[in-house]
């Protein structure tokens, strides 16, 4: 009751069916090229025009090469997928980002630098991360492509009504934990699928202190707690960093929405369904070492013996540990690690490049370790340039690709090969995730940057020394 | 795609692992296409599961087993988490599912399901034991899936639960509608709502 979440969403009911789910407004849907055919094919199937073109913005991310992209892809399959969303934007009369055009990159990056996704906004896309766009202050979740035809022909959405839950961290952060590690941590305590059914606001001192570059990486995990999705009330933070920004409100235009905003906030007597707190001063650096993202450990700590509760299932532990040939109670500092992969739209803004390069400033690459460095936009690639990271990151032996989605989850070239260890910045490291047979540690930029220069699993504050 | 719903016993297939998620439902160098040829994607459910590296067939996998068929899916809890891909859901209808029983389904899935009229049936944690264990004895029971009524039944041991479904739904499974078309009815008040708010 009385929450940001219910003042958002309430605001956004069209109507509430009978004995059914609500008919709620989307302000913006963002469209990719995986997601999006069918929606499109159905809409012409139907006959439909788009009810609101002009709230939707479409760009290729996940099969887009993170090299010669001035080439056509040469994948055909993914070439088609591509070229079939840039056709498609055009006959329904949408906003497409290409590859190669400045505006490009993954979506979830694009939508909050370009000031296209705004607090107090309903956000949904065809895209699990989608709660990225929380960090905004907007109600930002995944749908599946029945629900983007659904936006498409309608700017509405039918959705249960999720419950609300606030998640307060408070404390300051020790040195060389992110918010990436603040994000893997709750994942562990909660679980996987411990948020499932509700929406999350995040709050407490370490989430006020949060960059708005750290925020984006904490709500694009919420998902990964099996949260619709996961935000945080707009503040200066914010207003700071959406201020001048190409799509945000000019002139009178903000001064009236920066009003509006800071009225987005949960009231003093919000009532949430489930509340957590959590200290900052328990969260280490973090990694995982299992099949799901809530299978993590602190990064000098032991892998558990067993986190089943369930006799019956506890297969689920032992496939999870047999897939990535580590054993129950081993300790992962010191592991040859084979790959590294900075980007995502967890990880690949401006402060992740900042965050890896601080660590290899100086240093040189490991030899047997390839390293994949992808930002998520040509917004960050400039960015990366004008303040000479690329110089940094060059004279330690590291290249920066082209941006997409990546290694994240290979739809495009970017695939670890079978059996090899890969330390990531994405979110996700299922089996085959990053390619088929691919073995994923996730983690921090700055515990990849750490596993890039050594070689192996490193606790990155020994690099500070 | 649009079966209309109404009663449907069949026998299980049973996949007693928790977590499954969408990636290992279908892997992703599997979403490139760009229709929704269900049989596409139903011949490459679980594929990662139910292949090994060189292309056989790996006999371990449940689908793989001939012991082991029909209509309704049995899984662990959390089923469908991570991606939103609602290829997933495709690749359970291609396959032939209709209907799949777990103690937790991940949400974003579970509309997925229900949008391409697979009925996910959540069942309590002793209800999924019992089943997995009358399924291990005897691959040939049978499960009925009342949705008029709003039953599962274990024919079995005769356990039966009541699940939940809200009654739009229902009525969209049973009479094979979807939510675009009521949508699209409704414009006339998504209007009236961009009026006063925008």
């Amino acid at each position: 009751m009385n929450t940001l979440f219910d003042k958002i969403w309430d605001k956004h009911v069209v109507q509430q069916v009978e004995d059914g789910p609500t008919q709620l407004y989307i302000d913006r849907l963002y469209c990719h090229e995986v997601t999006s055919p069918q929606a499109f094919d159905g809409m012409r199937a139907r006959g439909l025009k788009c009810f609101r073109p002009q709230q939707i913005y479409c760009m290729p991310d996940h099969n887009t090469p993170t090299h010669d992209q001035d080439k056509p892809i040469e994948d055909p399959v993914s070439k088609k997928q591509v070229d079939t969303l840039a056709k498609n934007a055009a006959e329904f009369g949408l906003t497409h980002y290409g590859m190669m055009s400045k505006d490009n990159g993954i979506i979830h990056v694009v939508g909050p630098e370009k000031g296209l996704s705004l607090p107090g906004m309903t956000i949904v896309c065809g895209d699990s991360h989608t709660s990225t766009h929380g960090a905004m202050g907007a109600v930002a979740f995944g749908i599946g492509t029945s629900e983007v035809e659904m936006v498409m022909a309608s700017q509405c959405i039918l959705q249960q009504k999720p419950k609300s839950m606030r998640i307060t961290v408070n404390g300051q952060l020790g040195k060389g934990v992110t918010a990436k590690d603040v994000a893997l941590y709750l994942m562990a305590q909660i679980t996987t699928s411990g948020a499932t059914g509700y929406f999350i606001e995040y709050a407490g001192s370490t989430v006020e202190a949060l960059s708005m570059e750290g925020r984006l990486t904490l709500c694009n995990l919420s998902i990964e707690m099996g949260a619709r999705g996961g935000f945080i009330a707009p503040d200066e933070t914010t207003f700071e960093y959406l201020k001048g920004r190409e799509f945000a409100p000019k002139g009178e235009e903000w001064d009236k929405a920066v009003a509006y905003w800071k009225t987005l906030k949960s009231g003093d007597d919000a009532v949430f369904d489930k509340e957590l707190t959590f200290d900052a001063a328990d969260i280490e650096p973090r990694i995982t070492y299992g099949t799901n993202p809530g299978m993590g450990i602190g990064i000098n700590d032991a892998i558990p013996e067993s986190t089943q509760k369930e006799p019956s299932l506890l297969c689920t532990f032992e496939k999870a540990l047999n897939y990535m040939q580590f054993k129950a109670g081993q300790k992962l500092l010191g592991t040859k690690v084979d790959y590294v992969f900075l980007g995502a739209c967890t990880n690949g803004r401006i402060e992740d490049f900042r965050a890896f390069a601080s660590i290899v400033k100086g240093r040189k690459k490991a030899d047997d370790v390839v390293a994949w460095l992808v930002p998520g936009s040509w917004a960050v690639d400039k960015q990366i340039r004008e303040e000479g990271l690329d110089k940094v990151l060059a004279e330690a032996g590291f290249e920066i690709r082209q941006p997409g989605c990546s290694a994240c989850l290979a739809m495009n070239d970017d695939k670890i090969p079978a059996g090899k260890l890969s330390v990531s910045t994405s979110n996700r490291n299922f089996e085959g995730r990053q390619g088929p047979g691919a073995r994923t540690i996730l983690a921090s930029p700055l515990t990849a940057a750490a596993a890039a220069i050594t070689g192996v699993i490193t606790d990155p504050r020994e690099l500070y020394k | 795609m649009k079966q209309k719903f109404d009663i449907i016993t069949s026998t299980c297939v049973p996949l007693p692992l928790e977590n499954v998620d969408t990636d290992q439902i279908i892997p992703a160098r599997f979403l490139k296409a760009t229709t929704r040829e269900e049989k596409f994607f139903g011949d490459n459910l679980f594929r990662d599961w139910r292949y090994n590296a060189d292309g056989t067939l790996n006999k371990d996998f449940v689908l793989n087993n001939p012991e082991f068929s029909g209509c309704i899916l049995v899984a662990g809890k959390n089923f469908g988490s991570g991606s939103s891909r609602e290829h997933a859901a495709w690749a359970i209808a291609g396959y032939g599912f209709r209907v799949v029983i777990s103690s937790f389904f991940a949400d974003i899935h579970k509309n997925n399901e229900l949008n391409n009229f697979v009925l996910p049936v959540v069942v309590s944690e002793a209800f999924l034991a019992e089943l997995f264990d009358s399924i291990a004895k005897n691959p040939k029971m049978e499960v009925e899936v009342d949705l008029p009524n709003q039953t599962v039944t274990n024919k079995a041991t005769g356990s039966s639960e009541h699940f939940d479904i809200n009654g739009y739904k229902k009525h969209c499974l049973m009479q094979g509608l979807d939510d675009i078309d009521f949508l699209v009815q409704n414009k006339q008040k998504t209007e009236l709502w961009e009026q006063a708010n925008k």
